[in-house]
């Protein structure tokens, strides 16, 4: 581990203080307190705590949703929040660097599931042919490439939670955030998407943040942080890692 | 990829159900102008017909279809000698109602002298009338079939000629008889206190009134100049076939100008709500797709040109249908409805600009949405 350290590549995911509150006096809730974490290439990390300790704040302010109310976020080397956000274009943003993936997987009910993958490439600014052709390509890679006609509505949990990655894998993000990606899914299929989520994070080098309550999959994890009452208790790294 | 084309495509039954739904209430909307532009060719049809220059009237009337006037049978003759007058006619005008096999028929009966100005100008089938008694050229709309006998008055009149969309201001049919015939019968039908005061020869009018007298003038002599050697006649008024037009789009035709335009306007603004109801019911039924697409990354552009394609979409659609049924349906109608290109065009421009500025509440809605409404569960 001590090794590791020293030749760890620079983190994609800096979060330096940041506190976030909603309301003000009687009604304020102090949704993060002074959180401090970084994430590296290759890792995939879990977020941990009890309801409301504020895990999806966290993970919203990194994806930069929520503006924090002070401290510094930094995506892959730069710097986008400090005190105030410094893009102004936050959803070409996310487009370039930040993948989400959704407890429900939040398909486009419209679109089956090929352009749902390939509608994150249109707006990226592909040409059709080429999006839909890495669409089909990232449906195979997660094996879901035999349901690339379906609609939404027709597909299993597993699978759309897979196409639902697929998607957030589309524009090459190597930030990949997830809240509670496997609460739809019984253990055998939260265990497979967990395990295409550390072979990706492996091949792509991504970072992987996954909000999580599901005990089975603690194992997948490389590193565990604990929130409770928005500050960052503990981390635990885990043997598997 | 076009978002706008998938989402209609995926919901296509509701869509094609809410352009119906559109598409009947522009339709009504459609039928009321044509009913309006219908009344006014209604009412113009009849001064239109004989064709003339010049209309003699009662002095002090706005005769003979805004107002009542009666002048004696000999004013023709004297009109016919007023220097550029080519042809003068006597006619007379009346509603009469009457039941013929066992249907109750109103007419608007138009009595005109043979081979003088006044008659049908286009008789459609069969032939104009040619005896002086007892033959009438009816309209279409009258459903009268040549050689058909119809009881009017005391006599029986047999059709020997058709004409087609000859009706008066009020939507009865026309028909035509002979000036004899037609002073016979407004006799006849006349009460009977005020007939037996004419037969007494007490009344003031005797048989022989008219309503009015029409005349052609001459293409060297200005309309203008027999209409001020007419009124020289004290007890004649005078307009010219401008004014006659203008006397009854103004006196007869504006009351339902305003009514129906009041109605239309109405109708516009009910539409307008409901478009931009279904507009933002659209909207929020798609919130969560909204959400989701902000998240993923979608330009504000993008979202709005989602909302306003389909907002575009359902009106062009839902007007293009309600315009193709009141084409199809618009003969059904009692009466004339007129589909003039220019209203359809106004109309349409009118429904595009009431979509385009409906959807800015949903714009106004999907704009405001947070990307992060699409994370939670
Ligand atoms: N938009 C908001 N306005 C006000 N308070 C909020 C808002 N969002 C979150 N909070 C509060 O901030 C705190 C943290 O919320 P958060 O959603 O981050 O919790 P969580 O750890 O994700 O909980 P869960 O496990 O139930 O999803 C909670 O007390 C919540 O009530
Ligand atoms: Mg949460």
């Amino acid at each position: 581990m001590i090794v590791s350290e020293v030749t760890r590549p620079a983190p994609l995911v800096q979060v330096h203080k940041v506190s976030k509150h909603f309301g003000e006096d009687e009604t304020r809730v102090d949704a993060l307190r002074d959180v401090s974490l970084e994430v590296s290439p290759g890792q995939v990390v879990a977020l941990l705590g009890p309801s409301g300790s504020g895990k999806t704040t966290l993970l919203n302010v990194i994806g930069c949703i929520l503006e924090p109310s002070s401290g510094r976020i930094i995506l892959d080397g730069e710097v986008v929040y400090d005190g105030r956000w410094l893009r102004s274009d936050l959803r070409r943003l996310r487009l370039e660097k930040v993948g989400f993936i959704f407890q429900f997987h939040n398909l486009l009910p419209f679109l089956n599931s090929t352009d749902n993958v390939a509608v994150v490439l249109n707006l990226a600014g592909y040409a059709a042919a080429e999006a839909k052709r890495r669409a089909v390509e990232l449906l195979d890679y997660l094996d879901v490439a035999h349901r690339r006609d379906a609609m939404p509505a027709s597909l299993s949990g597993g699978e759309a939670q897979r196409v639902a990655i697929a998607r957030a894998l589309a524009n090459h993000p190597r930030i990949i955030l997830a809240d509670e990606p496997t609460a739809a899914l019984d253990s055998q299929r939260a265990g497979i998407v967990m395990d295409l989520l550390r072979k990706v994070a492996a091949e792509q080098d991504a970072a992987i943040l996954a909000v999580t309550h599901d005990e089975k999959i603690f194992d997948r994890f490389d590193r565990i942080f604990h929130l409770r009452d928005g500050a960052l208790e503990t981390e635990t790294s885990n043997v598997f890692g | 990829m076009n978002l706008a084309y998938r989402d209609i495509r995926h919901n296509l039954g509701r869509f094609l159900l809410t352009c119906f739904g559109l598409s009947l209430l522009l339709g009504v909307v459609l039928s009321m102008i044509g009913i309006y532009r219908g009344l006014v060719e209604d009412a113009l049809t009849l001064v239109r017909t004989p064709g003339v220059d010049v209309w003699v009237v009662e002095s002090g009337t706005r005769g003979p279809f805004a107002e009542s006037s009666r002048i004696p049978g000999d004013t023709r003759e004297a009109i016919a000698r007023l220097q550029g007058v080519e042809a003068a006619g006597a006619v007379t005008y009346q509603s009469i109602e009457t039941s013929h096999k066992g249907n109750k028929l109103r007419f608007y009966v138009v009595g005109y002298e043979l081979g003088r100005p006044g008659g049908p100008d286009q008789i459609v089938s069969g032939r104009t009338i040619g005896r002086s008694r007892y033959e009438m050229v009816a309209d279409r709309r009258a459903r009268l079939a040549l050689g058909e006998g119809i009881q009017l008055g005391r006599d029986t009149f047999t059709v020997v000629g058709l004409t087609d969309g000859q009706v008066s201001s009020g939507g009865d049919p026309v028909v035509y008889v002979t000036l004899r015939d037609s002073q016979e019968l407004q006799f006849e039908l006349a009460p009977p206190a005020a007939r037996r005061e004419i037969a007494r020869g007490t009344a003031p009018g005797n048989t022989d009134t008219i309503n009015a007298v029409v005349a052609h003038v001459s293409p060297n002599v200005p309309a203008d100049s027999v209409v001020i050697s007419a009124r020289r006649w004290k007890h004649l008024a005078a307009t010219t076939q401008a004014g006659q037009e203008h006397i009854l789009t103004s006196s007869v035709v504006e009351r339902a100008r305003k009514q129906i335009g009041l109605f239309t306007a109405i109708l516009l603004m009910v539409s307008a709500v409901i478009i931009a109801l279904i507009l933002y019911t659209m909207t929020m039924d798609k919130l969560r797709e909204i959400a989701t697409l902000k998240l993923i990354g979608a330009s504000d552009r993008t979202i709005i040109g989602l909302i306003l394609q389909q907002a575009l979409a359902m009106g062009i659609f839902g007007f293009a249908l309600g315009a193709l049924l009141i084409t199809t349906i618009k003969d059904f109608f009692p009466r004339r409805v007129v589909l003039q290109p220019e209203d359809g065009l106004a109309l349409a421009a009118v429904v595009i600009l009431v979509c385009v500025v409906s959807s800015g509440l949903g714009v106004r809605l999907a704009l405001k949405v947070d990307p992060a409404t699409a994370l939670g569960g």
